[in-house]
């Protein structure tokens, strides 16, 4: 018995924090996935706790200004700019 | 007929002269190329150009090959057998009703096929190895930080490596020869003295000067090719038992021959017991969803990607784009990851998944106390059929038993072929400690004697 039921609503809800919309039929085949994957999950919880040594260090360099991209590069694989910006739909 | 490798086919010139001169190489899609499109097997990126090439790519031209085209590949890596590419699937040469294996189902059916000589994959899970062994070539995943991963288009950023793909040993290593090193573009990439087998080296790297000491990358005084040498004897290799018990009794009887060659030749085999593999797919698709829900948030259709228009606000816009641009495996995996990051599930799934993976890293420290190298068969089935494992994805995911725990524990592994099963190609993996990419490339060209 899986600890945490997934019904179509907290799919949706997921879909809507990740921002991805999904029609009807997918909602209900990833409602049905998403229980069965979960449960498989959750065999996590025989995992005892291990401490992890950081395994990689920090790499810095002198902050420098250098050579990158041009503003028009930067630009080239949008699909909409105005005035040398990207131009997107409204925020809010 | 043809396989589907590639999804853009381009000439791209290296230099005249290198040690790569006159070899044909094939690029995975989500490697970017200067001026050629680099779809990563999305509708999302139909059109995306790249304009910067990645270091493996310079590095790659500099060598003096020719890039002959960008390979196919399931969606930006998701995926195990080449089938959820937006472009249509990529079949297996040995027997085009099969899958040639995934993510960089592409690059080794080129290889396979004679389309390419050499090719250039990712492998977050095993996206390397898997595609070698189903297409009968070499894969090397190296260890984590040898390889630029500079210009590869994210997926889960702690897992994955750019490796090569090959017909032989040798070749597969001479080309790790040209694309390992350090890159200052690239943080991850290792400037700390991690020598072969060093397990230990927390006490270096630690102020900036040192960590910026090119030499102190494992690769500067390496030479891979050279370590195709054949010679493994005296080499003691650990099978790993729990990764035997749930493999296709086909599949273990190669994997058994190919041992018994390997003791003829001087080897000594031992029977290792990692207890955390169990646990390695469940915390491999954890971290990798979660990590590829916070990468994938990029693609809005405003900066770069497909467009959802422009009505509405911005989150109605990005949504749209999103549900048009994405395939079924890409949107399943950043749900399930947005679901594991969010608040009260947290420590449920993403923070234990964390302690297995330094649980499976712990269990091969141990293991290579007793042992050079380990190994395993590189996938526990042959090749599926085409369209036969697309509906149940928690089947597929299963089938990366062998291969996932490397990544967790950023371990280098070889898959060389072991022979055929029904006429379809089985691949060994062979496992090596930190930076041991020698000893694997030592031992994986003792198999193919």
């Amino acid at each position: 018995m899986s600890e945490t039921p997934v019904d179509a609503e907290d799919v949706e809800h997921v879909a809507e924090l990740a921002r991805v919309d999904l029609d009807d039929e997918e909602v209900d085949a990833f409602t049905a996935q998403f229980a069965e994957i979960l449960e498989y999950f959750e065999a996590l919880d025989e995992v005892p706790e291990v401490e992890s040594e950081a395994d990689l260090v920090n790499v810095m360099r002198p902050d420098e200004i250098r050579e990158s991209l041009s503003q028009e590069d930067a630009l080239r694989n949008a699909a909409e700019t105005e005035d040398g910006y990207f131009k997107g739909p409204r925020v809010s | 007929m043809s396989l589907n490798a590639f999804i853009t086919e381009e000439t791209i010139a290296g230099d005249d002269d290198g040690p790569l001169a006159g070899k044909r190489v094939a690029v995975k899609d989500n490697i970017s190329t200067e001026g050629v499109r680099t779809t990563c097997g999305s509708a999302m990126l139909e059109s995306y150009v790249p304009p910067y090439d990645a270091t493996v790519v310079d590095r790659v031209k500099a060598a003096g090959a020719t890039i002959v085209g960008k390979a196919n590949m399931d969606e930006f890596g998701m995926g195990g057998t080449t089938e959820t590419s937006a472009y249509g699937a990529t079949k297996n040469p040995v027997d085009e009703g099969h899958v040639p294996g995934g993510s960089s189902g592409g690059s080794a059916a080129a290889v396979a096929a004679g389309e390419a000589d050499l090719a250039l994959g990712s492998d977050t899970g095993g996206s390397v190895r898997n595609p070698a062994a189903f297409c009968g070539v070499v894969g090397i995943k190296p260890t984590y930080g040898l390889v630029s991963r500079y210009g590869l288009v994210a997926y889960a950023n702690s897992l994955e490596q750019i490796g090569p793909i090959a017909g032989n040993v040798e070749d597969a290593a001479a080309l790790l020869d040209v694309i390992s090193g350090p890159d200052p573009r690239d943080s991850t990439t290792r400037f700390d003295g991690g020598g072969e087998g060093n397990g230990n080296d927390a006490d270096t790297g630690s102020d900036a000067d040192a960590g910026n000491d090119v030499n102190a990358h494992p690769a500067t005084d390496s030479n891979y090719a050279a370590a195709a040498d054949g010679d493994v004897d005296g080499t003691t290799i650990g099978v790993v038992t729990d990764l035997l018990d749930g493999a296709d009794d086909r599949v273990v009887e190669r994997f058994e021959a190919a041992l018994d060659d390997l003791r003829a030749q001087g080897a000594e085999t031992v029977e290792v017991s990692l207890d955390s593999v169990e646990h390695a797919v469940q915390a491999y698709y954890v971290i990798a969803m979660s990590e590829a829900s916070s990468n994938l948030a990029r693609f809005d259709g405003v900066r770069y990607g497909k467009s959802g228009g422009y009505e509405g606000n911005w989150n109605d816009a990005f949504a749209r784009a999103r549900e048009e641009g994405f395939g079924e495996e890409v949107k399943r995996r950043i749900l399930l990851g947005t679901f594991a990051l969010s608040a009260g599930y947290h420590d449920k799934y993403y923070k234990k998944a964390q302690d297995a993976r330094a649980w499976v890293k712990r269990d091969f420290d141990d293991a290579f106390e007793r042992a050079d190298v380990l190994a395993t068969p590189t996938m526990p089935v042959l090749p599926p059929k085409l369209g036969e494992s697309l509906d149940d994805p928690l089947q597929l995911y299963l089938m990366d038993a062998n291969t996932v725990p490397v990544n967790l524990a950023n371990l280098p592994a070889i898959s060389v072929p072991a022979g055929e099963a029904d006429g379809l190609p089985v691949g060994l993996q062979l496992i090596g400690p930190k930076f041991g990419e020698e000893a694997i490339v030592r031992a994986a060209s003792a198999v193919e004697n």
